[in-house]
């Protein structure tokens, strides 16, 4: 009998920032491995014949290829096999799901902690920055075909989807509405979570593939889908995002001080209200800041609000944390810079004071019952559970609906019934010829790696579709 | 970046800005607006359009010096530019053959009103207009505002010039004298309230174009919301026009209010950093 290696089943850990000292700055939290470390979690991955993670990977990257790459310490071979699939790998080494995707169906999970797919991902985009001669390197100049597509968004749909029709020979245009490219991945996700430079990064790599980006191009504003249909593009891709923001629809919620997380999540990452006044645009954090919801965009607010001076953090939700959309995570790292989970609690009202400034909140209790649509247990009011809670800020973290300035001026497209363009989910096909759609604005708040898995998809559709139509 | 073709100053602290913008110029209707931003450290701000010239490419932009981003950009010249000039935002003014409409424009607003008022004069309405100021050296456009109305009222704070007295004067007395069909209110938050108050009792229709703090001005950050009507609307995508007798006039004040503090101090840290530019040279 031979004896095999002995497989660790612990991960290497990823050094962080100390909780108490990240809590009150805006740098990046997780630090990254180091060569010694990434080499020594990819040796942990045993090179499954028929990996299962590849398949748990919305846009297919071949996860052992890459892995073995790094094991080798062949990292420009890491980076070409990495970004062959994902033109992004920077951004989704931070913030996808690993855990409910690749690192979920890795065959190591079975016994122990699976291999840490996504800091290894992380690692090899950063190395790629590190050494930006390897890229140039490696840049192959595609002949194109002649036809144009117009990317509306450029966040992680717009950007994917530029990308991929860019190394098929497509001439791309983005029109991105707001004053820098990258959409969520500038307004949404925090510095700390994932530094702007990252991002502008690898926008500048979707660049680098000949793509163009207007910024300031409201679609729908300055220009219709038609007339962009009409003047000189082939073909529209829709990524805008999904966009307005949802309220409580409770008394008293436009006092002032109670901001949605998309305001106050764009105050604090696109406008930089965090270095006011070196930069112009203010924000308004007191000492108890209360913030509705469970999902990661609560979790990004409450840990903005605490690194804006606030003293106490509480995260409000109706259900109990078992149900919580945040990942483990998140939920984990907001814990440990002592956020406050104030679980079970709905509000009812917002009361102000004489300036119409939030000074407190109405709160009531719920408790579980049976699981609902969505398979989690439904939270009931507790009658006669009310009481008022001192706050001095309120962040509503709810999620968004569909921003109505596409649909409302684009006719012959379908919307569903939530207000999301109809969108047929193996290609981005929208009701409309020559239109395609991806991202939130075709299922509603859903991951970065989604948004990038559709966009994938509608862009292999597009170029079917004109291959098709050269045949015939 | 958006060049500045030319500027003008139209009362002390009033100027007047031809931007280079073209698309937004084939595009621009009555009542839409433009988010500045000036650098790129700059905030987001929201400016109505006043005019634009289709075969020129520009877009004509009209603003007061009273923070941080409206004195940066009163320093600059044509030739320079804007970092960002996004638009055209928002719903357009209603333009229909209403009948007769009194256009009532004050400050700033009168800067607004003149495409409405062109529009609406072209659209076959009868157009009276009330163009009122502080005092005479603030008054800008009365002759603009004058060739497209078949009347012009202009009334002065301290009676320097005209008629004495505030818009809301002769716009009470229009409302007792002849049949109103629509009133159109822009100016101050405050000017546009008490025409609303003043309109009411005849029940003539009042439009007003609200001017919230905003963000992004593309409905995202809902910082611009409302209350019209008893239902929260976001100024940036539902307006910035709305009924003026169905908006919470109280709340929009309290919101335009929310970062005085920041706004002080923030303006002062301009100054200083001006004053020592200006010591430097």
């Amino acid at each position: 009998m031979t004896e095999k290696k002995k497989i660790d089943l612990n991960r290497v850990p990823i050094p962080k920032q100390e909780p108490w000292a990240r809590k009150r700055n805006f740098n990046e939290v997780a630090l990254g491995y180091t060569e010694e470390q990434a080499i020594q979690e990819a040796s942990r991955c045993i090179q499954c014949p028929k990996p299962n993670c590849v398949k748990g990977c919305p846009v297919n990257v071949d996860i052992p290829e890459f892995i073995k790459a790094i094991r080798d310490q062949d990292m420009p071979e890491a980076v070409r096999i990495l970004k062959s699939k994902n033109s992004l790998p920077g951004i989704c080494g931070r913030v996808c799901p690993q855990e409910t995707q690749c690192e979920l169906t890795c065959s190591l999970a079975k016994k122990g902690a699976p291999v840490a797919i996504g800091r290894l991902e992380r690692y090899v985009a950063d190395w790629e920055r590190a050494h930006p001669e390897i890229t140039e390197r490696q840049k192959e100049h595609t002949k194109l075909n002649g036809k144009k597509v117009a990317v509306v968004g450029s966040g992680p749909a717009g950007l994917t989807c530029a990308a991929e029709l860019a190394k098929l020979g497509y001439r791309v245009n983005i029109l991105e509405a707001l004053h820098v490219a990258g959409g969520v991945l500038m307004y949404g996700i925090p510095e700390f979570r994932l530094p702007k430079d990252i991002v502008q990064g690898e926008v500048d790599y979707v660049k680098s593939l000949g793509v163009d980006i207007k910024l300031d191009q409201v679609i729908g504003k300055i220009a219709t889908v038609d007339e962009l249909l009409g003047n000189g593009y082939d073909a529209v891709f829709l990524a805008p995002g999904a966009g307005a923001p949802m309220f409580l629809n409770i008394p008293g919620e436009n006092l002032t001080g109670i901001y949605s997380a998309n305001e106050f999540l764009t105050r604090t990452n696109l406008m930089k209200a965090y270095l006011f006044p070196q930069y112009d645009t203010p924000i308004k954090v007191g000492q108890r800041v209360a913030v509705f919801g469970g999902g990661n965009v609560a979790m990004d607010a409450s840990r903005c609000a605490l690194r804006l001076g606030a003293e106490e953090v509480y995260i409000i939700y109706r259900r109990s944390e078992v149900e919580m959309p945040a990942r483990a995570e998140e939920r984990e790292n907001a814990k440990e810079e002592e956020i406050i989970f104030k679980l079970l609690s709905n509000p009812k009202s917002f009361i102000g004071d004489e300036q119409g400034k939030v000074k407190a909140v109405e709160l009531y209790q719920m408790e579980l019952g049976e699981p609902d649509e969505s398979g989690r247990r439904r939270p009931i009011p507790k009658p006669g559970t009310e009481f008022v809670f001192d706050v001095d800020t309120a962040i509503v973290a709810l999620g968004t609906r569909p921003n109505p300035i596409i649909p409302s001026t684009t006719k012959g497209l379908e919307l569903t019934r939530w207000g999301t363009i109809k969108t047929d989910e193996s290609t981005g096909r929208t009701s409309k010829e020559r239109v395609w759609c991806g991202g939130d604005m075709a299922t509603g708040a859903a991951t970065v790696i989604s948004a990038m898995g559709a966009a994938k998809q509608a862009a292999a559709d597009i170029d079917a579709y004109f291959r098709g139509e050269q045949v015939t | 970046m958006y060049s500045i073709l030319s500027r003008e100053k139209l009362a002390p602290g009033i100027h007047l800005f031809r931007v280079e913008a073209p698309e937004i110029a084939k595009r621009a209707q009555p009542g839409q607006f433009i988010i500045i931003r000036t650098d790129e450290k700059g905030e987001r701000v929201p400016l109505t359009i006043a005019d634009w010239d289709e075969k020129e490419g520009s877009v004509t932009i009209v603003f007061m010096e009273v923070g941080t981003t409206t004195k940066k950009l009163a320093c600059l010249n044509a030739g320079d530019s804007i970092a960002d000039f996004v638009g055209p935002l928002g719903l357009p003014t209603e333009i229909e053959q209403f009948g007769t409409v009194v256009c009532v424009g004050g400050g700033t607003g009168t800067a607004c009103i003149f495409p409405i008022a062109r529009a609406l004069k072209a659209q076959g309405n009868k157009i009276i207009s009330i163009l009122g100021a502080r005092t005479e050296e603030l008054l800008f456009w009365e002759d603009r505002l004058r060739s497209v109305s078949h009347e012009l009222i202009v009334t002065t704070d301290d009676g320097s010039y005209a008629r004495k007295g505030v818009v809301t004067e002769p716009l009470n007395e229009l409302l007792q004298e002849t049949k109103v069909d629509r009133v159109i209110a822009i100016g101050p938050t405050v000017m546009m309230k008490f025409c609303c108050v003043t309109t009411r009792p005849f029940g003539v229709k009042t439009i007003v174009s609200l001017n919230p703090i905003m963000v992004d001005g593309t409905g995202m950050c809902g910082c611009c919301r409302v209350s019209v009507g008893g239902e929260t609307k976001f100024a940036c995508v539902d307006g910035p026009d709305f009924d003026g007798h169905e908006v919470d006039w109280d709340l929009l004040v309290k919101r335009q209010r929310a970062y005085l503090d920041q706004e002080q101090e923030s303006l002062k840290l301009w100054e200083t950093r001006m004053a020592r530019v200006m010591a430097d040279d």
